[in-house]
């Protein structure tokens, strides 16, 4: 076979992967500033998400760009037309989780000044398992591994479980308490932002096994 | 014994038949081509369906224009070539002993890389081709008719009685495909039909090429992928005088089951 042409594109399809892997990161950041600011009810960390938040909205219009150019003057095709499509897909999901890191710390922000109905533990550890599937749907795109979708799917039906397990921890509480439903349902409003925050890791993941083998998967509900 | 069934026989022609699946108007089956000793085709085999656009693409001398030549034995007229292998349209083996190259190529047109028209006129370039052939066939009829399916009558209907040589490079491709069309061929074989043309030609070409399809088969060779993409319903890739893959081109271009198809179309290697 002949040298590589095209190598200021390829170059360019570089550039492309690696800002969509910034935004990964600063995603996964996002979650943990938020939900750290959640349980320490601090102003500062609050706005560090918002930072956060306005960044990855600048990513999202310079990938989309990015993407949009190289569709205009390169014609991709095969593989790296399946990777920029992914980009141009996977950069909604990373947006969303943005902005529901966002919406935590808007959360923390409404509980500034009182205190939890208790020690926070089952949440950061939904956080954690969330932040996890982040990280892993985002490696999966950089590495363009398929395999790691099986893993994600069974941290997504762990995350469902504690999901489940949290809101009728939470449900007991206001029933217990009248007082304490102004907390709880906010903490409803949390643990339901980390569960959509999982569903759109998966679907980062999902969107790597189609830029990887081409095919499309449908994951069961 | 079957005779003159196509009109692809000799008069006293026998030969073998073999029906093709429905739907394929040519079969490519275990084709060797040699020039001299260099093996330009290596036992190519590929199915060309009726109605529909198939396009040829690889690297230089990966063997497309000679394949595309051999579906209408072009390369009979270089002396050193060798071929085995069949190559059937509609079930006749065209390199059978008994098929006569002059009717195979009435039934299998060809346009070129650089538009060729005679130094006649417009209308005596398209009726040229009824005359060789001996076809009784009304003169200005079948100018119109030609010129409006080959997408040009418009641009020169007034023009007729000028010389070929006289249009722009885009309309004497056309007039090409017009003349090509007169002699009412099953198939249409295109080497490099827009490589000399600009992107307005171009698009024109390919707009028509669409339209021709509803009519005749059409086989395009093209070193533009995305005319390959944009054109065809499917394409070859050819490399080193071998067929890699074949496929509808939507799956070609999104997701080519071969690695080198992939590092071809994606410039990973040129």
């Amino acid at each position: 076979m002949g040298p590589e042409a095209r190598k200021a594109y390829h170059e360019d399809l570089k550039d492309l992967k690696n800002m969509v892997e910034e935004m990964g990161d600063l995603a996964s950041q996002a979650i943990s500033l938020a939900i750290d600011s959640l349980v320490n009810l601090d102003e500062e960390l609050i706005s560090q998400v918002e930072d956060i938040d306005s960044k990855m909205y600048a990513y999202d219009l310079a990938i989309e760009k990015k993407s949009l150019d190289l569709i205009a003057l390169q014609a991709p095709v095969a593989r790296d037309l399946r990777m920029i499509g992914t980009c141009l897909k996977i950069i909604t999901d990373l947006d969303r989780i943005g902005r529901y890191s966002g919406d935590i710390a808007k959360v923390a922000r409404r509980m500034l000044g009182k205190q939890h109905l208790k020690k926070l533990v089952s949440i950061p550890h939904m956080a954690k398992m969330t932040i996890e599937m982040v990280d892993l749907a985002v490696d999966s795109f950089v590495e363009e591994d398929r395999n790691a979708i099986d893993e994600i799917y069974e941290k997504e039906d762990m995350v469902d479980a504690l999901y489940d397990e949290i809101f009728r921890e939470i449900l007991t509480y206001m029933m217990e308490d009248s007082k304490a439903i102004t907390l709880g349902t906010q903490y409803i409003l949390v643990i339901r932002y980390l569960e959509r925050i999982a569903d759109h890791a998966c679907n980062i993941a999902e969107r790597v096994v189609y830029m990887t083998t081409g095919e499309r998967i449908e994951h069961e509900v | 014994m079957i005779k003159k069934i196509l009109g692809i026989l000799k008069d006293d022609g026998e030969c073998v038949y073999k029906e093709l699946p429905n739907g394929m108007k040519m079969r490519i089956e275990d084709f060797d081509l040699w020039y001299g000793k260099t093996q330009a085709l290596k036992s190519v085999n590929m199915n060309i369906k009726k109605n529909k656009v198939t396009a040829i693409i690889g690297p230089s001398g990966c063997g497309k224009s000679t394949l595309i030549r051999s579906l209408n034995r072009m390369n009979d007229t270089i002396p050193s070539v060798r071929t085995e292998g069949q190559i059937w349209l509609d079930g006749y083996d065209i390199y059978d002993d008994t098929a006569d190259c002059v009717d195979i190529r009435r039934k299998i047109g060809m346009v070129f890389q650089k538009p060729n028209p005679f130094p006649f006129s417009i209308a005596d370039n398209i009726y040229y081709g009824c005359q060789v052939n001996g076809m009784k066939v009304d003169k200005d009829e079948v100018v119109k008719r030609c010129l409006k399916q080959a997408a040009i009558l418009d641009e020169i209907s007034d023009r007729l009685g000028d010389n070929a040589l006289s249009l722009s490079g885009g309309q004497q491709q056309r007039l090409c495909i017009a003349r090509a069309l007169a002699i009412e061929p099953d198939v249409l074989l295109m080497d490099e039909p827009c490589s000399a043309l600009d992107p307005i030609a171009t698009a024109k070409i390919e707009d028509l090429i669409h339209e021709l399809k509803k009519d005749y088969t059409v086989v395009i060779v093209t070193h533009n992928m995305q005319q390959a993409a944009r054109v065809s319903d499917y394409t070859a890739y050819m490399y080193l005088g071998e067929l890699i893959e074949f496929g509808k081109t939507k799956q070609i271009f999104e997701n080519p089951k071969e690695e080198s198809t992939e590092k071809y179309i994606t410039g990973r290697f040129g």
